[in-house]
Order: C-alpha cells, then structure tokens, then sequence
C-alpha cells in the first residue's frame, strides 16, 4: 500500500507548457479525479505518471520509491485507454489477461482472476469474442477489466466513460464506482465531465493550462471555488459570476456597485476584505436564485431573455441592468419578455477579488 | 417497392458489365499469350489471328527438352532459370520485408530530427529509371566481385524493394491506434513483444500487399537480371528474352509457353494473398 507522489511535476512540448508544476499526493484508498477543459494537461499529467510521457522537471513516487526515469512497463501502472486500446487480435479473454504474463502469474491464478472480473463485469458470454465485436459498452467494460484484473502500484482511467451513450455512462459511472471502491490503490481518474469527477471522486483537482486551480473534496469545490474559473467550470447551470466595483467597505458593510446600481452585503461575513474601488465579482448558483422579495439580496426588475425547459426545472435567462443572471425555477414558467424581481439570500453569496481569487467568509473556518 | 428493387438490381447488372469489359481490356494480351502458347508455328503467325485452332504442347515441350536433329532429347536446364528467380525474389523480398518493417515501425514510432528528409532520401532511388544507375552499379559489381553471384543480386534487389517496403508499412503502421501499443506497455511488455505480438498482427494485411508488390516487381525484373546474372544464376525473363534470338526468327510459340508458365507463380501468390491483398490495398496505403 503505498501513495501516489507528484512533485513539482512539469512538461514542455517545445516551447509549450502543457503542464506546470503540479504536486499533489493520491492516498491508497482513493479515487483523484482530474477535472478541467481539453487541453489543460490533465492527459498529459496521467501519461506522465504512466510513465508514456517523459517529465521535464519534477518527480513521481509510489511510497519511497521514485519512477520518474522508468519506463512503462516497469512502473508497475494499469491503465484503461479512452478509446479502450483492445488489442485487436485477441480474443476478450486474451486482452483480459494479457496484463498477467508480465506478472507471470501461473495458469490457475489467471484463470481464477480471469473468472472473478468477468463476474463482477459480466463479460462471461463475450470472453471469446475479438474486440470488433463488441458494442461500445462492452469494449468499455473489457478496457476496464484488463485494468482492475491487475495488482499495480496505481490504476490510472483516461476519459473512461467519454465514448458512452448517455444511458450506458450512467450504469457504468455506477459500477465503475463499486469496483474502484475495492481496489485500495491510489486511482486517478481523467474526466471533462464534471458530474463524473463529482460522483466518482474521493477529491478532484481542477486544471486548467497545465495547472492546478483547486483540489479538495468533490463538495468543497462545489461550495468554496478558490477562484473564477473553477466558480464557472464547476457545477451546471453555470455559477453567476457579476462583475462589479467594491464602493465601501466596513466592518458592518459592503457595498458594491454592480451595474449601475448600489448592493449592501453584510460585512462581518467575510474574514477578509478587498480595497474600496476594487474590480469584484459577486457569484451564485442559478439555484439559489428564487423571484420574489423574500431574501436578502434583491435584483429588481430582471427582464427573462430566454428560458429552457430541463422538464423538472426551467433555467431562466434573465437580465439585470446589462448584466445576465441565471435561475433555476421549478417547473415550466417564466414568458420571454417578462420582468422579475430575484432574490438571492446572502449565504449563497461568494465574492472573487480583482484577480479573482475567493474572499474567505468566517464561517469557512480552517477550511478553504 | 419492387420497382425500386429492380432498377437496383439493374444498375448492379450495367456495373458489372462494365467492369468486365474493362477487366476484359485488361487480360486480353494475357489471354492473347496463353492462346498462342497452345498454337502451332503456323497457327500462331497466320494472319487475320486464328481464335479457333487445334491446341499443341508441343511448345511447352520445347521450353523444357531440346530435340536435336538426330532425334536425341536433352534439358534446356530452363529449370535452373525458374529455381533461380523464385529463389532470388524470394530471399530478397522476405530480406527487404524484415528490414523494411523494422524501419518503417521505427520512423513511425520513434521519429528521428528531420524524420520526412530521411524518407525522402530514402525514396530518391525510386525516382530515377534503373537505367541510370546500371554503369556505377556495374562497375561496383565488377570490382566487389559481386558480378553473376547470387548474394550480388539478391542484394541489389533488397535495395530496390526497401524503399517501396519502408513507405508502405510506415503508412500502415500511422494509421494504428498508438494507444493499444502504449497500453501492451503498461501492461508489462517489452518493445519487440509490442512488435511482434500487438502491432504487427494488425498490419498483417499491408505486410502481403506489400510483400505481392515487391514480389511481383522483383519477379519481372530484367535489366539487372541481364546485366548482373551469370550463366548459372540467370533469371527466367532474361531467359525469356534470350528466347527471341533464334535462328530461324522468334519462336512465338516456346516464348509465349515460357512466359505462360511464368505466369503462374505470381496468379498463385496473388491469388492466394487476395483476401489480405484487397485490404491493404483499400485500407489507403500513402494516406498521409
């Protein structure tokens, strides 16, 4: 049993920085989820652990031992593909235990391993078949069996559940869940959908250009974003991020200008404070957004834009002052063209400095 | 609904029939050959050409057995002309296929600084007809003693067919997934196993296309074979060639049943590589 160490661990393809400096630490038994927009590196960070990708500065470790100069095949690393990467000209049951050999296993132990994945997986009635044909969810399934069939240091899943229809990534974000669960191996998980990284990971960090913008606990994130970007990437519909003026600042007040219009938080929320005169950017979810006078903080006069039924919910685009707000409101309401009032209660409330970086509330304790 | 059904089957009709004629076009000097191997002196230079004749092996007989004018048989030793080019194609494609693969996994997987200069290079030799090169490669040949040895020309045409081999199998190797070969890695393998055992299983079908192309131009070969073969390592084209001198004119029957039987080892491997040959050929060879 031992962690998963990145140090300082860097990348450069020619000129470009694909990935800067990014540490962090995976323990035995969790699932790190890499989260961020294509092209921020979190690939190229997996490759790098893999040990398919050279680092150009910093280290990886499993417990004690560095492998920052091994190659692949002696890191001891299992790996599911993307695109799956069967190999084409072996049989389900082959690929399966494809990974053994190198452990050199006996016969029995891959025949007993072979048994209990294709359980847990249900891939006995496809175990002959060549990967050409097979539908996209069973390859799925086969990819990530070759991977969890082995004892490795780490298990590392590339965009796992990326070539899934909707339905099929639902089941399989569900099952891939319960067997991560038991392999008590640093896990590292690469995703661009938030909702995987959010339910499938023990933490996620969030990347973006080759850098770590945040890691913590999927709720954490979710509730505290450090800054901007990770305030708008994390959680559908997107956070409102207004951008306005800090006016005047107390002990007992805020005010802030946001569009022409003067807004008064109370001040003794915050641990710490902006300048008078600072660019700020005052956010909130769309579903704590609700219309009517009854909270704390009121956007009067909001004119809907656009509205879009998600069935259960509508998500109201609305604009205040030039300045768009989204809401999340129950059931099929709201004709384009109409005028609101919302309200948004000051708990829900976070605001990013001028370089948008979060000011921390007193109610966030030690945490951040 | 059965309309519909018709005229499809109809316009499969026309594009078969079409295809067949061009086919047609095609095998008609072919054709034209193994007919004449079959018709008598007389038959094979009557004018307008005969199309309906009495058939004779005697001009096969007269590729394999000399028969003096006393009557006496002896072996033309044409044998010897046949084993030599299956051997010298042989040998020298399976060299340039080994040797090509491995380059052309090479440039694809582990490209070098200026990569594309090197490919480039390396066709050059492609670009030019043999011809041009047959003073130096002669005057080479003399001095290293490699003139009318096997070893000199089953080198010679290695080179030849290397080239052609690196491009093709480069080509089919691009087109893999590098991922399954990334994955065969992390799962313990080393980088020959990744060779043999995931990457050249899925180019299996480039391999033969590759390897009937060579095949066929190495097999047909005649300048070199020419120039550079002794008497004892002498291919059947040139064999063939030296057919058309006679004394009494050219022998169109004997040279049409020489070339007949030469014909058949190429339909055999093409024929029995035609599955794969089909794939590597539409699985898009110089894509990039």
């Amino acid at each position: 049993m031992s962690i998963l160490t990145l140090e300082g661990l860097s990348k450069n393809f020619g000129s470009f920085a694909a990935v800067k400096d990014v540490s962090m630490a995976v323990q035995p038994d969790e699932v790190l989820c890499l989260l961020g927009p294509s092209g921020c590196g979190k690939t190229t960070t997996l490759r790098m652990i893999a040990g398919l990708e050279s680092a150009t500065r910093g280290s990886v470790a499993f417990g004690d031992q560095e492998v920052t100069g091994l190659p692949a095949r002696q890191r001891d690393v299992a790996m599911a593909f993307q695109f799956y990467a069967l190999y084409p000209d072996l049989t389900v049951a082959e690929n399966l235990v494809y990974p053994l050999k190198a452990e050199k296993a006996t016969a029995d132990e891959c025949a007993q391993r072979l048994n209990r994945i294709s359980d847990i997986l249900q891939l006995g009635t496809i175990l002959h078949r060549h990967p050409h044909q097979l539908s996209e969810g069973e390859k799925q399934r086969v990819a990530v069996g070759r991977c969890v069939i082995r004892a490795p240091n780490a298990f590392l899943f590339d965009e796992p559940l990326s070539r899934l229809d909707a339905k099929l990534r639902d089941e399989m974000r569900g099952s891939i869940r319960k067997i991560l669960a038991t392999l008590d191996k640093p896990t590292v998980i690469v995703t661009h959908d938030q909702l995987e990284a959010m339910t499938m990971g023990d933490r996620i960090a969030v990347m973006r250009e080759g850098k770590v913008e945040q890691i913590g606990r999927p709720q954490d994130v979710f509730d505290r974003p450090c800054n901007t970007f990770v305030a708008g990437f994390i959680g559908t519909p997107q956070m409102n991020l207004l951008e306005g003026q800090c006016k005047a600042v107390s002990e007992t007040e805020v005010i802030l200008e946001l569009g022409g219009e003067a807004l008064v938080l109370p001040g003794n929320r915050f641990a710490e404070l902006t300048e008078n005169g600072e660019k700020i950017t005052l956010a909130f979810r769309p579903r704590a957004v609700s219309p009517g006078h009854a909270a704390d903080v009121i956007f009067e006069n909001a004119k809907v834009v656009l509205t879009e039924n998600m069935g259960a919910e509508t998500l109201v685009h609305a604009e205040w002052n030039d300045l768009p707000i989204r809401m999340l409101a129950q059931g099929n309401c709201r004709d384009v063209g109409t005028c609101l009032d919302l309200g948004v209660s000051v708990d829900a409330l976070t605001l990013f400095n001028r370089v948008g970086l979060r000011l921390a509330l007193k109610s966030d304790g030690g945490r951040h | 609904m059965s309309g519909s059904f018709r005229k499809h089957d109809q316009a499969s009709k026309l594009r078969a029939a079409c295809a067949w004629i061009v086919g047609g076009i095609y095998f008609a000097p072919v054709f034209w050959i193994i007919l004449t191997a079959f018709k008598t002196r007389a038959d094979a230079l009557a004018i307008p050409p005969k199309l309906f004749f009495s058939p004779t092996l005697d001009n096969f007989h007269a590729v394999f057995f000399n028969v003096s004018s006393t009557g006496d048989v002896t072996g033309t030793g044409v044998w010897l002309y046949f084993a030599n080019s299956a051997f010298i194609a042989i040998t020298s494609v399976l060299l340039a296929l080994v040797i090509g693969t491995l380059a052309a996994y090479a440039f694809s997987r582990y490209p070098l600084k200026g990569n594309d200069t090197y490919l480039f290079v390396i066709l050059t030799t492609r670009m030019l007809p043999p011809i041009v090169v047959i003073i130096p490669i002669f005057l080479m040949f003399r001095v290293t003693g490699l003139s009318g040895s096997y070893l000199g020309i089953i080198l010679l045409y290695t080179g030849f067919n290397l080239p052609f081999s690196i491009w093709m199998m480069k080509s089919f190797f691009d087109d893999l997934n590098p991922e399954v070969e990334d994955s065969a890695r992390m799962d313990g393998s080393g980088d020959w196993t990744v060779l043999g055992r995931i990457a050249l299983p899925q180019v299996l079908a480039g391999l033969a296309a590759t390897a009937v192309f060579a095949l066929i131009l190495t097999w047909n070969e005649f300048i070199f074979a020419l120039l550079l073969t002794g008497t004892e390592t002498r291919t059947v084209p040139v064999a063939i060639a030296s057919t058309i001198g006679g004394e009494i004119g050219v022998h169109w029957g004997k040279l049409s049943a020489m070339v007949s039987l030469f014909l058949i080892p190429v339909f055999i491997v093409t024929f029995a590589l035609q599955n794969q040959l089909l794939r590597g050929v539409t699985f898009g060879t110089v894509r990039k």
